[in-house]
């Protein structure tokens, strides 16, 4: 346990110390104050188009980070050769994986806070520059507490996204790493259309493609309750639960699947 | 006495090409043992297997057969990593730490307490010769400084085996004296050290046993003292004021003469001939004799011909080459 936390706190350290989570963490900052003035021109609207927005680039800024840096964990340490001292060193190649892993989730949590952070900064804003009478005209209270059940849900995505990285980053290339990955995301939001993919098509093989497809690949939709909690519609603690379950399984699986890879490699 | 390093028939293939995958054998049944406190050296030309066998033995790769062990536990013993110290060829770390933090993350790994890891790191890094800059990101570090905090980082956990994988590369005159010494004050503290290197005045001046590899074959195994035929060969003189004709007159008389500068040569005699009837000759021509030396065979020319032959063919057989390891 002492050497994945050991080394999860450098790969924090390392991604503080580098540039691109911090200009993607400042452009998120950047347009979640600026959905303030794009709010500005829908009369009545404002306060949802900032939550929609700011809730999107939460989502969105926290893909690029995870992907970004994700990608880079593993193979940046076998191309730099440093793997070499560190494996050297009492740490197996499991706790290595796991350690990464914890690293890249905690530096995701410190970026996702961030931008929930300035969300309700602007949303504060908008709340006390509106009159009482505004205010009773919303769906859902300005400062809702219901967004972090959005923010919740978006970050174990992110943790579920990171995992399939990190499993790509194993065995292959930042590059490929990164376009088979964002390929699994775009997939994994439209994953429920493939369930019915054999009203659509006449192949039976595509149909029966797309429904292993289906049950294998991850359902990502099921992370976006960003409607729900704008509209303010109820999100229960049992979908939450249930939902973030369902994402650490497919998170486990992915790390133990990135395990079996890594320990079998060799470092030429 | 159970061996720091037993090393039975290890062999590692690689498949190349991209189509049609075959195998290259990058390492050949090598098989060797060290002793507890010996300094080892691994010998041969790059490409030899030196790597490839340093990192087996570190789990950085596995083998295709054969099996190793470090202080009696298999190589693939997280436990053992406990024990020793590894300083890679070329060695590279993370850009964004000092030295300081570097030697502190390793420290951390193996569980040193906060405020001994402090001490340790900081006498190491004065030890081998990085000062100041200890509080530098390693991005702004010299090859040569990155060898120092290598060779630092492998002996952070006080090991009872050190493996040194080309530990002299990319380090300047006095660096190489250091490092030198510093094996030598290791070997006094009884540490086992195995390292590998093409630099043969390394070896010659540290280690009581080598091993050199060519082609990824065991070429020979031994004592110093052993493989090394001591006794002299020939003999060496160096002469200056020798006019043209002198130095014809002579020079069907010896085995080998070569012209250093005008008037300045080199004469090699061989043993059976005595270097008092040519000395008399070159003194009545008017030379003067500037060196007379003993031939003796060095680890250099031991090295070439075993490479040699191992490059020709003349594979060593594998029953000889076990042998000679022990």
């Amino acid at each position: 346990m002492r050497a994945v936390r050991t080394v999860a706190i450098n790969v924090f350290r390392e991604s503080v110390r580098d540039r691109v989570p911090y200009n993607l963490l400042l452009f998120a900052v950047l347009l979640i104050s600026s959905s303030y003035l794009i709010g500005q021109l829908t009369a009545g609207q404002d306060v949802k188009i900032i939550k929609d927005l700011g809730l999107a680039a939460t989502a969105v800024f926290g893909l690029f980070i995870s992907i970004f840096i994700g990608i880079g964990l593993v193979s940046k340490e076998v191309e730099r050769r440093s793997i070499y001292a560190l494996l050297s060193k009492p740490v197996s190649r499991s706790q290595f994986i796991a350690g990464k892993y914890a690293g890249l989730v905690l530096t995701l949590a410190a970026n996702v806070a961030v931008m929930a952070i300035a969300l309700y900064a602007v949303l504060g804003y908008m709340v006390w520059s509106a009159p009482p009478t505004i205010r009773a005209g919303w769906d859902a209270p300005g400062m809702d507490p219901a967004l972090l059940k959005a923010v919740f849900l978006i970050f174990v995505e992110l943790m579920l996204v990171t995992a399939i990285a990190l499993f790509f980053s194993t065995f292959s290339t930042p590059m490929l790493s990164a376009a088979l990955t964002f390929g699994f995301f775009i997939v994994g939001h439209f994953n429920a259309d493939l369930k019915n993919f054999d009203k659509v098509v006449s192949s039976r093989a595509a149909a029966w493609l797309a429904r292993g497809a289906y049950h294998v690949l991850p359902d990502l939709s099921a992370f976006d309750v960003k409607t729900e909690v704008v509209h303010g519609l109820p999100v229960s603690a049992g979908y939450l639960a249930t939902t973030t379950a369902y994402g650490l399984v497919y998170v486990a699986g992915l790390l133990l699947a990135a395990t079996v890879i890594f320990s079998r490699r060799d470092f030429k | 006495m159970t061996p720091a390093i037993r090393i039975e028939e290890l062999t590692k293939d690689y498949a190349i090409g991209f189509w049609r995958r075959r195998p290259y054998r990058a390492l050949d049944r090598l098989t060797l043992e060290i002793e507890p406190g010996e300094v080892f050296g691994f010998l041969g030309p790059n490409g030899a297997g030196k790597t490839t066998t340093l990192k087996l033995l570190m789990q950085l790769i596995y083998p295709t057969a054969g099996r190793a062990e470090i202080l009696g536990r298999p190589v693939g013993d997280v436990g053992v990593r406990r024990r020793i110290g590894y300083l890679p060829e070329n060695p590279s770390f993370y850009d964004y730490l000092t030295a300081e933090e570097l030697l502190n993350y390793f420290g951390e790994l193996f569980g040193m307490p906060a405020p001994a890891r402090g001490t340790r790191v900081s006498a190491l890094l004065d030890r081998v010769g990085i000062g100041g800059e200890r509080r530098l990101q390693l991005r702004k570090f010299s090859k040569g400084m990155i060898q120092r905090v290598g060779i630092a980082q492998a002996l952070l956990n006080d090991p009872e085996v050190i493996f040194l994988d080309e530990p002299m590369s990319g380090l300047d005159p006095i660096g190489r004296r250091d490092v030198r010494s510093l094996i030598l004050e290791l070997r006094d503290q009884g540490r086992t050290i195995f390292f590998s290197s093409h630099i043969l005045a390394d070896a010659e001046a540290l280690c009581r046993r080598v091993a050199i590899v060519a082609g990824g074959r065991l070429a020979a195994a031994g004592r110093l003292s052993d493989i090394l035929a001591f006794q002299v060969h020939g003999w060496e003189l160096v002469v200056a004021n020798m006019s043209a004709e002198l130095f014809a007159r002579v020079k069907g008389s010896v085995r080998r003469a070569t012209e250093i500068s005008p008037g300045r040569y080199t004469l090699e005699l061989s043993l059976e001939q005595s270097p008092d009837r040519i000395l008399s000759a070159l003194s009545a021509g008017g030379a003067t004799l500037v060196s007379l030396n003993p031939m003796r065979e060095t680890l250099e020319d031991f090295f070439m011909q075993r490479v040699a032959e191992v490059g020709k063919g003349a594979r060593a057989p594998i029953a000889e080459a076990t042998s000679a390891g022990r």
